[in-house]
């Protein structure tokens, strides 16, 4: 029966061609899409799995995302301190700030400021310089993406071309002078402003004067302990609001997900993958169908039942379907490879692969229920008909 | 004449559409057929003969009248039942033949076997030895669209009898066939056809072919009109 199924199918190269680069094409729109779209969705967090060496974000209660700053009491380091579980507690600042470079450029950045005892919340990877080096009078460390972008030179120095920022660099923060001791290497995030890195102290020194200032505190759970579980006590004893790096990261998400319109955006065109997926599997199939249809009639007459065409068509459908997807997921991988090395966001993930495998088997399912019909209630009677 | 009856039916019946429109395509036919024979239905056009065949073969139901096909009453079977039956019992030659284009020729002729639930590689072996014995040996790989049109219908006999049915049904096998072409389907026809254990009904317009025929029914409006018994010259 396989067989049978198969050669019937492949016989007629043209409908077969044209059947898989159809579901090939709904596959490609759907992966590709959601690939896209979870890209995307990481990126929000980002700034969270960079910061990796906390199990805990400690924030006000109203901060909607990684960028949101509502400014908590310096006393709150204490208090978490003091909860049982916390390993260690450090404050981490985190604003938007007005910087001019030396040639007079002026950006908008994110100061960070990080502990100053520690260094823990320091970028992932150093390129230049050491973490160690913010200890450093004035320090500041900044990310290797942004000495290209928002904190490139672009009048140059001293009659000079523009250049990127580089160690040595000064930068006037806040009308505080400060010097590039270290270039970093930060994952792309979603959000696109520069960061400038310094310890907690000299952010806060740098900062617009404020009664509260400390935005987050980065907390350890100690060995063994549950880090949710933590975080509820870290919560009910500060009135703070307290998430695993899990939960600020879907916090984010969400919120991001919610004000950009990004998820309706993908989902409109994950949509129509899907959508032109059926359209195009249920032409193919029915068009396979009629042009069998007496082929059918003539198995029938020869005894073929209706379960056994059922099947045979399965397999047919099943076959394509297979091909379909993986040419699609072939296309989508290879492109989606090229996407990202041109800096877009895309992340294939096993529930993409799911999702669009998903897609397409519904698209068949819903394209051979249309098109079986016809096969089954196919008179034999028709094969003496001339 | 001592044959054994294959089928035998008093009655038959059968209309289509309903109201003004209906169409009394057998209006109570009697018949036997006999096994080891070649009959040949003929009639004029709209008689009833694709009508009969198709309820003698199973393929559609009658609505009134007796009958019986190798002592069995397919009738009385569901639906399921009488498409095994005919897997197991009916051969057919189609007018338009019927081929599957987009299979093999021996995939074709191993159609019936394999709808048997024989295994592939045997039902592709015995399509084989029956083309072999059709001369089509060399032709057994390729498509049948590739194939001359006599050609073609010696596919379709080799897919009649794969599988040893016990009545084989033609229906206008060689009116698509110049004379010479259409003698030696017949002749191809009878020669594999006629078995004792085997009934061959043929409908024709052909007079051309009257001469394989052990017996003629002439039908008209439904009924037979005309039971002529030959004396076969091979
Ligand atoms: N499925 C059907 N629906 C309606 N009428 C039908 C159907 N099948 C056959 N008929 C009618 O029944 C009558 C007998 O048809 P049948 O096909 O048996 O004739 P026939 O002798 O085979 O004719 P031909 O030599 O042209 O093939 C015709 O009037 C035909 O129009
Ligand atoms: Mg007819």
């Amino acid at each position: 029966m396989i067989r049978t199924a198969l050669e019937m199918l492949l016989g007629d190269r043209a409908r077969y061609f044209g059947l898989v680069v159809g579901l090939a094409f709904a596959t490609l729109l759907i992966t590709q899409q959601a690939s896209i779209f979870t890209g995307f969705t990481e990126r929000t967090a980002s700034w969270i799995r960079d910061t990796g060496q906390a199990d805990l974000w400690i924030m006000d209660t109203q901060t909607e995302f990684t960028e949101d700053r509502k400014p908590i009491q310096s006393n709150a380091l204490q208090r978490v301190r003091g909860v049982a579980g916390v390993e260690w507690a450090v404050p981490m600042y985190k604003a938007y700030i007005q910087v001019r470079l030396a040639d007079g450029t002026r950006r908008n950045v994110r100061l960070v400021g990080i502990d100053d005892a520690t260094l823990a919340g320091a970028p992932p990877v150093m390129l230049e310089g050491r973490i160690e080096d913010l200890r450093q009078d004035r320090a500041v460390i900044v990310d290797a993406r942004d000495v290209n972008d928002a904190l490139r030179l672009t009048r140059g120095l001293n009659g000079a071309g523009p250049r990127p920022l580089g160690v040595g660099d000064r930068i006037d923060i806040n009308d505080q002078d400060a010097v590039v001791v270290g270039v970093a290497q930060r994952s792309v995030e979603f959000f696109w402003d520069a960061v400038i890195y310094t310890t907690y102290s000299r952010a806060v020194r740098m900062a617009p004067r404020e009664r509260k200032l400390m935005t987050f505190v980065l907390a350890k759970v100690s060995p063994g302990a549950d880090p949710e579980e933590v975080a509820q006590r870290v919560a009910a004893a500060t009135g703070l609001a307290a998430f695993t790096s899990q939960g600020f990261e879907d916090l984010s998400k969400g919120f991001i997900l919610r004000k950009t319109g990004i998820l309706e955006n993908f989902g409109v065109t994950i949509m129509l993958g899907f959508v032109i997926g059926v359209l195009v599997a249920a032409q193919m199939l029915h068009n396979f169908v009629v042009e069998n249809q007496k082929s059918f009639a003539a198995m029938k007459a020869m005894g073929a039942s209706n379960g056994y065409l059922l099947r045979l068509v399965s397999v047919q459908v099943g076959f394509a379907a297979v091909m379909g997807l993986g040419i699609g997921l072939g296309i989508a991988a290879v492109s989606g490879h090229f996407l990202e090395q041109s800096g877009l966001a895309f992340r294939m993930t096993w529930d993409v692969v799911v999702l669009g495998a998903a897609g397409i088997l519904v698209c068949c399912l819903l394209a051979a229920a249309f098109s079986l019909r016809r096969v089954l209630k196919l008179d034999p009677a028709v094969v003496f008909k001339g | 004449m001592s044959a054994a009856v294959a089928i035998e039916c008093r009655g038959l019946t059968r209309s289509f559409g309903s109201g003004e429109t209906i169409v009394q395509a057998l209006r109570g036919v009697d018949l036997q057929i006999h096994a080891g024979q070649v009959t040949l239905l003929v009639g004029p056009s709209g008689c009833g003969k694709t009508t009969l065949i198709s309820i003698l073969s199973g393929i559609l139901r009658k609505d009134g009248g007796e009958l019986r096909v190798f002592g069995e009453n397919p009738e009385s079977y569901t639906e399921r039942q009488r498409t095994a039956w005919r897997a197991h019992n009916v051969g057919f030659v189609f007018q338009t033949l019927n081929l599957v284009p987009t299979l093999s020729v021996e995939h074709n002729v191993a159609l019936p076997l394999i709808l048997q639930g024989m295994a592939t590689r045997e039902a592709f072996a015995r399509a084989r030895a029956v083309l072999a014995a059709l001369e089509l040996a060399d032709r057994a790989g390729i498509k049948p669209g590739k194939l001359s049109g006599g050609q073609q219908q010696r596919v379709a006999i080799a897919r009649a009898l794969v599988h040893e049915p016990r009545l084989l049904v033609c229906d206008e096998p060689t009116s698509a066939l110049d004379a010479e072409n259409g003698h030696r389907v017949m002749e191809l026809l009878v020669s594999v056809g006629r078995r004792s254990n085997r009934a061959l009904v043929v409908v024709t317009h052909d007079a051309r072919i009257y001469s394989f025929a052990d017996r003629i029914l002439r039908m008209e409006d439904g009924r037979i009109v005309e039971d002529s018994s030959l004396v076969h010259q091979p």
